[in-house]
């Protein structure tokens, strides 16, 4: 048994799902100031300085709420289901790269041979925490809820996965930590303008590779179900979707399992396409301690602009209607990440990248 | 501890598996088969097969479950639960699993390739990924064409199948 391995991984584990937990709170409190700078209002500011310790007063409020179960739930079920919304999102945070190494530790919790496919298994388990909390509520508009967003999921699930298929085939491994390496050696995926620009090969390959990102991006919103995709929870229609049961911490958990969904599909998003913890003329850890902290700085400056890129879209664009929704995914992204597979594959064998 | 993680998991799978069959809830049996779908998928990776624990999990558990959950929860459930226990029946399949459990321990029990222990997986130098890519692509890649349009032929057939006529 290697001790040492199992020390730093526990320590991983605990430093990085205490930071994911603490982004995530005040992911929420940013989303609050961003719709508000959007709408011109003000936003949360009384609490602390700038409002900063907000995020502390809503978990107060999350923790002493009564916690209330209608009596015509299935209880078993209805306590089981935020739970499982909650948990996928954290798990998948596991084979993320968020660094490059800290005192010759790799700063990635578990790097497996089949990363993305763990993430699209353990990210397609985050459907039953939804669907059950919507069928154990025993009523009408969660029920819809649940439905709707099962459906909705099961269809972006396919766009999701066939938008990765030309970085693997790039790539030519499954693993996240050779995606981030292959991107510090030739230039991030949709950035060809960083290391060799003058690879004709590099820039024609771009196009297709922001295509895959555009499709990517907008399946993480929909898989996330955020706005333009959030019929699952849709307020005006459903009052509430899935969650109108909740109340206290069970709403809580499924309000932050979004959160941290998104926080996951960033850091992924982030680690496909925009080169990882990798930022040109910053070597990685090898050469000191602090170059190791910076990486995972870099990487989590970055998650920061994408979450705040989800933010803008949802409180710019309105909701799909959901024939609109299914003809999107099905009809459009299915078939344009398929066409850019196939764009891909040629232009490998032709350039011989 | 592998064999302790081993012992926790194939127990998990078997007390879920037997769940299935004896939950009077279809939801909770489909969440008993997700369960021990998942312990099955820690069986595999715990023999360093990633690739086809993940797949596991991806498909059956993530996929096909989801949408066995979709359609029971649709259903009316009450007539379910309160069906009787038809004990004899219950006999008779519990008979017929164990003279099936007796004769497979009496096959393998004589057959000597089963005694023999294979090299570990971790040993080889290549990743499962490649090498189930490369068997199923390379040497049985007319096979697996031919699956796919069987596949494809059946989906076409179920869709026609459940359209509604439009005159």
């Amino acid at each position: 048994m290697d001790y040492f391995f199992i020390g730093t991984s526990l320590i991983k584990i605990v430093c990085l799902l205490g930071f994911v937990l603490g982004l995530m709170n005040y992911a929420v409190y940013a989303e609050r100031r961003v719709s508000a700078l959007i709408q011109d209002r003000l936003g949360p500011n009384r609490v602390g300085p700038a409002g900063l310790l907000q995020p502390i007063a809503d978990a107060g409020k999350f923790l002493l709420k009564e916690q209330f179960t209608p009596a015509h739930v299935n209880k078993l079920y209805y306590w089981l289901a935020p739970c499982l919304a909650m948990v996928p999102p954290v798990i998948t945070i596991a084979v993320v790269p968020f660094g490059s190494t800290l005192f010759g530790v790799p700063m990635v919790i578990a790097d497996i041979n089949v990363g993305i496919l763990f993430v699209f298994a353990i990210a397609s388990l985050g459907v039953y925490g939804i669907v059950l909390g919507g069928w154990a509520s025993n009523s009408k508009y969660p029920f819809l809820g649940g439905v709707r967003s099962s459906s909705q999921m099961i269809s972006y699930e396919l766009s999701l996965g066939l938008a990765v298929i030309p970085i693997f085939l790039l790539v030519g491994n499954l693993r996240l930590t050779s995606v981030v390496q292959y991107q510090i050696d030739h230039g991030w995926l949709i950035a060809p303008f960083i290391g060799d620009w003058t690879n004709l090969g590099k820039w024609l390959l771009a196009i297709p590779m922001f295509i895959s990102f555009l499709v990517f991006i907008i399946a993480v919103l929909a898989e996330t179900n955020r706005l333009p995709f959030d019929l699952p929870e849709a307020e005006q229609e459903l009052a509430g979707g899935y969650h109108t049961e909740y109340a206290s911490m069970k709403f809580g958990l499924f309000f932050l399992g979004e959160y941290i969904a998104m926080i996951t599909g960033s850091g992924i998003i982030v680690t496909l396409f925009f080169g990882g913890w990798h930022l040109p003329g910053i070597p990685d850890g090898s050469h000191g301690w602090i170059f190791g902290l910076i990486n995972i700085a870099v990487f989590f400056a970055k998650v920061a602009a994408l979450i705040f890129l989800f933010m803008w879209v949802r409180w710019t664009l309105p909701r799909f209607r959901w024939d609109q929704l299914m003809r999107l995914g099905w009809l459009f992204f299915f078939e344009i990440a398929l066409v850019n597979i196939f764009v891909v594959a040629i232009i490998l064998i032709y350039f011989h990248l | 501890m592998s064999v302790f993680l081993f012992w926790i998991f194939a127990l998990m799978m078997l007390v879920f598996g037997v769940a299935v069959v004896i939950n009077r809830n279809p939801v909770a049996s489909a969440l008993s088969l997700v369960v021990s779908f998942l312990a099955l998928a820690a069986l595999f990776m715990s023999l360093d097969a990633y690739f086809i624990g993940i797949i596991q999990v991806l498909v059956y558990a993530g996929a096909i479950m989801v949408l066995f959950l979709f359609i029971i929860m649709l259903l009316d459930l009450r007539a379910e639960e309160l069906r009787k226990i038809n004990w004899v029946a219950s006999a008779g399949g519990l008979a017929v699993a164990l003279a099936l459990m007796v004769q497979i321990f009496a096959v393998i029990g004589r057959f000597s390739l089963a005694k023999q222990t294979f090299p570990s997986l971790a040993k080889s130098t290549s990743d499962d990924v490649h090498r189930i890519g490369l068997l199923l692509f390379d040497n049985y890649n007319l096979p697996f064409q031919i699956i796919g349009v069987v596949i494809l032929v059946a989906t076409i057939g179920a869709v026609m199948l459940s359209r509604r006529e439009t005159r």
